[in-house]
């Protein structure tokens, strides 16, 4: 069944929409990662228009995220305090991210700009949990203690600790705030959600529990996306509700089920399989870069240089 | 200026022929763009009304073109630099329709002189104004022919030489199919009479493409309450992941 989007301004089959909102709903319940990585690129390949693909992914991810929070929470698995450190320097960062993303895009070269954010940090976060998740994993089966992580680096040096106790840590704010601050930027440059940074970020540098990593990564993944619907709404009006409900509706199915799968798996599992899509996007995005295109030409609206 | 010279050499090369005027029909003169829509085939059909008897040399025959709204176009060409392949060149095109087809009754060599269509801009390089390249980019027209390239694969420009059945020198009648991709607008239907590759007589009208209902509604929303809009949105995207959230619950709990 072909549908008509009001704001895109092409036809699409709603059920390819519908089953990779559903597809990428499971992906975003099962690691944390609102799962705009993956469909904000399926959403160019399939013929929307990449600003309209950025900005209604943000509504979708808002959705995704709002039904995977909703799991997490009654499972007592979200650390709030945290979520609303990593939230302020979230919101902050988006701002920035959004003012840094007009500046580029009047120099021209900002879809130069976006793919090689995607190259570079899908590379070195994919490879580093990749390699890290398989040494988790020789680890037990080899029966022996994991590794401690180390609990005293520079980051419990610092002023301002706090007390987040369903991670069980005291740390300095500001390392979560910087963490925050970052990803959203990026969420504002890239047009995703952040968890695949975040996620990572919040394990390695934070030292956060797994268990609770996904729950509170979501909680501040919906706050900045929808920060950054309402952005996109009023500024550039890329925002196509139509396409968003197809999404979504698939999307928050995906999740609750994400959700549950997730659950079932290991700690070690869930990070190799996550590393492993990371990976896989990296590659096509850098592919992209590398081979000469098909077609070296490509039409844009005037004025946007 | 150019148009009133135009205008006036019109005047004075119709009276060489007998007078032949067009009576044109369209299956429909409006394209509405509904949820589901999915792309319309225009059906352009007429007749030649004619005061004296028909010239049988030479032959008469038919063009037909459909144009979309002109808007200005970004073409930017890809180069490698340091690796990797970067956007580096760019052209704006002044004027290039969204849509444009073309329907004849011949090869289009046969039916148009090239003079004709310089005057009457009919074939699609023709259609799509491009004044000039920035400098130092050389090849300004290889630009211009991406644009062409790029929308004939969307099906966005269409070549349909020979597809315009004349009949009895009176009758033709031709379709054209306009892909799902449309923008609104006012589509510009030409319809061109020939003989021995001049132009004998033109019509023109216009068929209006216009988003309704549900369509035009959330677009004008967004348009115009853009604030409203991102918060409409938002707030069927925390429904929706609310509304799953607790389905789920209760087929959990039920089953």
């Amino acid at each position: 069944m072909q549908i008509y989007l009001p704001i895109a301004e092409v036809s699409v089959n709603a059920f390819l929409l519908l089953g990779l909102g559903g597809i990428v709903g499971i992906l975003s319940g099962m690691f944390g990662v609102g799962g705009g990585f993956l469909m904000t690129p399926l959403l160019f390949f399939i013929g929307i228009p990449p600003a309209v693909a950025v900005a209604t992914e943000a509504n979708q991810i808002v959705a995704s995220s709002f039904s995977g929070v909703l799991a997490h929470l009654k499972r007592r698995t979200v650390d709030l305090r945290m979520g609303t450190v990593l939230l302020i320097g979230g919101l902050i960062g988006a701002g920035f991210g959004v003012m840094l993303f007009n500046y580029l895009k009047s120099l021209g070269q900002v879809d130069l700009l976006v793919k090689l954010c995607y190259v570079v940090f899908l590379g070195v976060i994919g490879g580093l949990m990749f390699v890290e998740s398989l040494n988790a994993i020789r680890r037990t089966r080899k029966n022996a203690p994991p590794a401690k992580r180390k609990n005293h680096n520079w980051i419990h040096g610092l002023p301002f600790k706090m007390r987040f106790r369903v991670s069980g840590l005291y740390i300095s704010v500001i390392p979560p705030l910087i963490v925050g601050l970052l990803v959203g930027v990026l969420a504002a440059i890239m047009g995703v959600g952040g968890g695949f940074i975040m996620v990572p970020a919040m394990i390695y540098l934070l030292g956060m529990p797994t268990k609770v990593v996904v729950g509170t990564s979501l909680f501040q993944i919906i706050f900045v996306t929808a920060f950054t619907t309402l952005l996109h709404a009023t500024t550039n009006y890329t925002v196509d509700m139509a396409l968003a409900v197809l999404l979504l509706v698939g999307g928050v199915v995906g999740a609750q089920i994400g959700t549950r799968i997730g659950t079932r798996l290991k700690a070690e599992q869930l990070r190799i399989l996550l590393a492993i899509m990371v990976l896989v996007v990296c590659g096509n995005l850098a592919l992209d870069l590398l081979l000469m295109p098909s077609e070296l030409y490509s039409l844009g609206p005037a004025g946007g240089h | 200026m150019l148009r009133v010279l135009f205008a006036l050499l019109v005047l004075l090369a119709a009276p060489v022929h007998a007078q032949e005027d067009v009576v044109l029909g369209m299956s429909q003169n409006r394209v509405a763009i509904t949820a589901n829509f999915d792309g319309s085939e225009i059906l352009i059909f007429g007749a030649v009304k004619r005061e004296s008897e028909i010239q049988q040399d030479p032959p008469l025959e038919v063009l037909v073109t459909v144009s979309g709204p002109l808007q200005p176009v970004t073409v930017r060409r890809k180069e490698k630099k340091l690796g990797i392949w970067v956007n580096a060149d760019s052209v704006e095109v002044d004027a290039a329709p969204s849509f444009y087809a073309v329907a004849t009754s011949g090869p289009f060599g046969d039916v148009l002189t090239d003079v004709e269509d310089l005057r009457h801009r009919v074939s699609i390089p023709r259609a799509i104004r491009s004044v000039g390249a920035p400098m130092g980019v050389e090849d300004a027209q290889s630009f211009a022919k991406a644009v062409i390239r790029i929308r004939t694969d969307n099906g966005l420009y269409q070549m349909l030489e020979n597809s315009v059945a004349v009949d009895e020198q009176t009758l033709f009648r031709t379709s054209v199919a306009m892909p799902a991709n449309l923008t609104e607008g006012d589509y510009i239907t030409r319809v061109l009479l020939t003989r021995g590759g001049e132009v004998v007589s033109s019509y023109e009208t216009s068929i209006d493409v216009r988003k309704v209902g549900l369509e035009r509604w959330l677009f004008n929303l967004s348009r115009q309450k853009p604030l409203l809009y991102g918060l409409l949105s938002l707030a069927i995207a925390i429904a929706a992941g609310w509304g799953a959230s607790a389905a789920f619950r209760f087929v959990r709990q039920g089953g």
